[in-house]
């Protein structure tokens, strides 16, 4: 475009380079002043960035509202888990953790757009795949329930999964360290990679149809193909993050696929701001810290009657049906609401908006052009 | 003199929702290069025939013929790639995106990106929209968004235009400027225009088609169908017996 701004989701060249700072100084910094026990919280909050990263793709910015971005999380966990326990060497078991979920995904997607499936539906669809993966691998707890010689555990899940190793090189597994280096890594990559896709015709057109599909339709754009790409797309990267996920703490369960996770992947791009890339990294960041948080904080019945009473808190306590007020459901379905009001567009679009206000205060008014289109950072 | 190509065709087109035919039995013809307006009261078929020309309806009945295939059945994009472009009643725009990126949208399908900024450029200036090019399309003004309209039809160079309503809620000065870009639109390509605004179907002066309740009533020149008794009773609220 001349190198002129695309609104769906343009080089901000100060953005990319804030970015990357950030994203270097966390690589190199964070392993010198952490103690492992950090490092390893960090890892953790580093991979699941890379699964809002897959929402923010399909929802934010394909405008496919997909209640089931677990699905392919935990599918990538599995497929990881299962293979690592046949194969032994990490490599295949990465690039099927990958390659999975994308082709399921692209069987869904297919059905559901080939099918004219609304919107609404779509949300439904995709919520009740989760839910049955979620009951399906529930049901395998019998030893009958194996696929070569990884057994699935039904509801306990797969224990002690083996780690990643360098590829080719089975004798060599990733440690701790090594895990957060890998994971920083690959958020990194997937960050400037969708970026990329973004300013690419093929990104440019996607977010056309997510504005008007119908005029994407009359120019000749089959919306149905480019929104099979992108949940494809999504599906993968989901399956990425489901593979580091079971390396960063050898384990998988049912759970992965549950009702909890689906939601916290949407609250995470609806605090973070959708239509962005960094939003949802931030959402994710922020809500899983205050996750971890709220669950050592001890903030209980008692801590709370210091505060306010013992009869109030009685009576909160009994109202909300929580003896322990530090219900983390509770507190995260609270923000949800309070975003959802009070800062309907997410964290990072609404402080964009408000450093263009002050920018544009300072500009003559002949000069304002409409900057109110999101997706450049 | 050799006879001008039929660029398309309708034979025995029919759409039924229900109980109702809001196109029935159409035979129309259009030749290559050739401007024809469509006109007749609200509820005449003027735009369900427009939807089934591109691909957003499937006829109950009967064929859509371009360059003598049949692309009645084909998807939107489809009758998008034979040739087919449409500006709707309502302005169908990209809202988020700015005026420069909607087009580029439309001129990007299928040309190098180094044309397709080429194009922008000149589509801009010609719509006379260059000012305001980087403003977000949500926030123009109505006569600005069918502007914009036209030139992400004009962007993406089909054979065939179909405009529906070009110049509702425009100024007279606008009406005007919409009425000469149409004209020389017309130099290269061919265009089905439904308008109720006689007087600009007066300025682009062409051959009309009358429907009224699904049918093809009549087809003149504009002088002809001015005088025609019947065109003026079904404008005038006299129905016509079936």
């Amino acid at each position: 475009m001349n190198g002129r701004r695309w609104n769906g989701g343009g080089w901000n060249i100060a953005g990319l380079v804030l970015v990357g700072v950030i994203g270097l100084g966390a690589t190199i910094g964070l392993p010198m002043w952490l103690e492992l026990a950090s490092l390893l919280d960090i890892t953790v909050y580093l991979i699941l960035a890379i699964l809002a990263l897959s929402l923010a793709l399909v929802w934010g910015y394909g405008g496919i509202l997909c209640f089931g971005q677990s699905a392919f999380f935990g599918l990538g966990a599995y497929a990881y888990a299962i293979a690592m326990f046949n194969i032994g060497e990490s490599t295949i078991p990465f690039i099927l953790s990958i390659v999975l979920p994308a082709v399921f995904a692209a069987l869904l997607g297919y059905f559901m757009f080939y099918g004219r499936i609304s919107d609404v539906y779509l949300g439904v669809i995709t919520l009740t795949v989760t839910l049955i993966l979620f009951n399906s691998v529930n049901s395998t707890a019998g030893p009958e329930y194996h696929i070569g010689e990884a057994r699935l555990g039904g509801f306990n899940g797969i224990p002690s999964i083996p780690p990643l190793n360098w590829p080719g090189f089975s004798g060599s597994p990733l440690d701790l360290n090594d895990l957060f280096y890998v994971s920083i890594v690959l958020l990194l990559a997937v960050y400037f990679g969708l970026r990329w896709l973004l300013v690419s015709r093929f990104g440019r057109v996607m977010v056309a149809i997510r504005e008007n599909e119908k005029r994407a339709g009359f120019l000749g754009y089959d919306a149905r193909l480019y929104k099979l790409a992108t949940f494809t797309l999504g599906g993968a990267l989901a399956g990425l993050a489901g593979c580091l996920f079971a390396n960063w703490g050898a384990f998988v369960s049912p759970t992965i696929f549950g009702l909890g996770q689906s939601a916290q992947i949407i609250i995470w791009v609806i605090v973070g701001g959708r239509g962005t890339l960094i939003g949802p990294v931030v959402g994710c960041i922020a809500i899983q810290w205050l996750t971890a948080w709220l669950g050592t904080a001890q903030f209980t019945k008692a801590s709370l009657a210091h505060v306010v009473g013992p009869g109030i808190a009685d009576a909160l306590s009994s109202v909300l049906g929580f003896a322990d007020l530090s219900n983390t459901n509770l507190v995260l379905g609270a923000i949800l609401l309070a975003f959802v009001l009070l800062v309907p567009k997410g964290v990072v679009p609404t402080l964009l908006d408000l450093a263009r206000a002050v920018v544009n205060r300072r500009r003559p008014a002949d000069d304002l052009v409409s900057d109110k289109a999101e997706g450049t950072t | 003199m050799t006879e001008a190509a039929v660029l398309l065709e309708t034979i025995d087109l029919g759409m039924r929702f229900g109980g109702v035919e809001a196109v029935s039995g159409v035979n129309f013809r259009l030749t290559e290069g050739e401007l024809r307006c469509l006109i007749g009261p609200n509820g005449a078929g003027k735009s369900t025939f427009f939807k089934l020309l591109t691909g957003q309806l499937l006829p109950t009945s009967g064929k859509v013929l371009y360059r003598g295939r049949d692309i009645s059945g084909a998807e939107t994009h489809e009758v998008a790639r034979r040739g087919i472009g449409i500006k709707t009643q309502v302005p169908s725009v990209f809202d988020g995106l700015s005026a420069r990126e909607n087009i580029w949208i439309a001129a990007s399908r299928g040309r190098p990106t180094r044309r397709a900024n080429e194009m922008v450029d000149e589509i801009l200036s010609r719509i006379a929209m260059t000012g305001v090019a980087d403003r977000q399309v949500g926030q123009l003004a109505h006569g600005q968004r069918q502007w914009l309209e036209l030139g992400i039809v004009l962007a993406a160079e089909p054979e065939l235009i179909l405009l529906d309503e070009p110049a509702a809620g425009m100024t007279h000065e606008e009406v005007v400027r919409t009425a000469e870009l149409i004209r020389e639109i017309n130099r290269t390509r061919s265009l089905i225009v439904v308008e109720h605004d006689m007087q600009f179907i007066r300025m682009i002066a062409s051959k009309v088609t009358v429907l009224d309740r699904g049918r093809v009533l009549v087809e003149d020149s504009m002088e002809n169908i001015l005088r025609h008794p019947t065109v003026r009773d079904v404008y005038l609220g006299k129905r016509v017996a079936a």
